[in-house]
């Protein structure tokens, strides 16, 4: 049986019927064609799928969907606003933080939350508020690079 | 599309405990408390639990929560994550190896989900918090839709992801005591490398008076057997004693011999070298721990 759920996805609200066994990355790509979110390894391990819930970095293949009615969901394609870029996929962008790309969704997200919550991380900071994301081509460097870069022009020191 | 979870379940949002009780004794044991879901999920894709029904927590009033009580000891509501107890002032300043058990947990995302009343109540062989809990004395607070009761830690894990919990009760939070003057507290753990879960992993409590003689001790181990166990007769070495390193190394050598026979063999590390890590970190956390008694 179906359950309703409301939730707000990139600022707007969307009324879903749902099962319950519906993960939050299934919805968001197979019901709403939001396939910035990547599904890597689907065993909460890679972090490829993760987007912000209420502001929380989650990994939308380790949460029901019926668990997110009534919250907020950032996913990749709601960070950049009018056109502009978001100042961390600028900063991906300056430092080519990417190779393949496959985790770069999720390793921006993960890297919004980690400035938000410490708008000035040193590099072992970093690279430990990202443990949860794995990048399979290795380009750590350039990732940790790009967030240090965006730390730097969004204020930070 | 992603495989995910294949088996059909009912699912469950009840506003109170005696609701989320009488669900659970609806489904007579085939359904499963969901909290922060880091460890059901993840068990429910591999279908290693398929559960007739999901009881969700997180609309039940009351399970959140760090408060510090008049008598110095802590109420943590279940459902508070561990992100909540590594950023609590309260956490830190009176307990802080509930802290330091939590930031070892796996990563961000999963700190930002998992909660300390998940942890224990999944008892995970090699769950960060279990030793803590044992450390610390936590009592732990479980209610069903008639009834409610405290268990102490000790008592609390009883085999491989068993508790004493049954299986209509739900675990509401828990009771930390007040650690008193002179008294310190760490954990400290071997992880695994990619999974961030204990090979081993040993918390210590202690009280040390002026004269630098330890009059209180609880040692608390995970990872290295079926359960989290408390480690009475390393304990029972530290007590009354002043803790050099002759007394710390003897007790270290009876760390974890409550495991004897019993420790974990797996591809991540044989029974031996467990048992010889266990010693070494019992070391090292009453160290630890001595070391913050003493400031």
């Amino acid at each position: 049986m179906n359950a309703e759920v409301t939730i707000t996805i990139n600022g707007s609200a969307h009324r879903l019927q749902v099962p319950p066994r519906a993960l939050l990355s299934q919805v968001l790509r197979d019901e709403l064609d939001l396939t910035g979110t990547h599904v890597g390894c689907d065993t909460s391990s890679c972090g490829a799928c993760t987007v912000l819930v209420d502001g929380n970095a989650t990994k939308s293949c380790t949460m029901f969907a019926v668990q997110a009615d009534g919250c907020s969901v950032t996913t990749v394609e709601g960070l950049a606003s009018n056109g502009e870029l978001h100042p961390i996929q600028e900063a991906f962008r300056e430092k080519h933080g990417l190779q393949c790309g496959f985790c770069t969704p999720g390793m921006m997200i993960t890297a919004v939350q980690i400035l938000e919550r410490n708008p000035s991380p040193t590099e072992e900071e970093i690279r430990s508020g990202l443990r949860g994301n794995l990048c399979r081509c290795t380009g750590y460097h350039n990732i940790v690079a790009a967030v240090q870069h965006a730390a730097a022009t969004s204020g930070g020191e | 599309m992603t495989t995910g979870v294949t088996d059909p379940f009912a699912y469950h949002a009840p506003t109170t405990v005696r609701e989320a009780s009488q669900a659970l004794l609806r489904y007579r044991g085939d359904a499963k408390v969901l909290a922060g879901g880091h460890s059901l999920i993840p068990m429910m894709k591999l279908r290693i639990a398929s559960p007739q029904a999901i009881v969700d927590l997180r609309n039940v009033e009351g399970l959140k929560g760090i408060t510090a009580n008049d008598d110095g000891s802590i109420t943590i509501g279940s459902m508070t994550t561990y992100y909540e107890l590594i950023t609590s002032d309260v956490i830190n300043s009176n307990a802080s190896s509930i802290a330091e058990a939590a930031s070892q947990v796996a990563d961000t995302q999963v700190r930002n989900w998992g909660t300390i009343g998940g942890s224990l109540a999944h008892a995970d062989p090699a769950g960060d918090l279990p030793a803590v809990a044992v450390a610390l004395g936590f009592e732990i607070h479980a209610a069903s839709a008639r009834s409610q009761r405290t268990i102490a830690s000790d008592r609390f894990f009883r085999g491989y992801l068993e508790t004493a919990l049954r299986p209509n009760e739900i675990l509401t939070g828990v009771t930390v005591p007040a650690q008193g003057a002179g008294s310190g507290d760490a954990y400290v753990k071997l992880a695994n490398k990619a999974s961030h879960y204990a090979i081993v992993g040993v918390a210590a409590s202690l009280t040390i008076d002026d004269g630098g003689i330890c009059t209180s001790a609880r040692i608390g181990i995970t990872g290295a057997g079926p359960h989290a166990v408390r480690s009475r007769r390393a304990e029972r070495i530290l007590v009354g004693k002043e803790l050099n390193e002759s007394v710390v190394n003897r007790a270290a050598q009876r760390g974890g011999a409550e495991i004897a026979g019993l420790f974990n063999d797996d591809v991540h590390a044989s029974a031996e070298y467990r048992e010889a890590m266990t010693q070494v970190y019992t070391a090292r956390a009453v160290n630890a721990a001595a070391e913050r008694a003493m400031n």
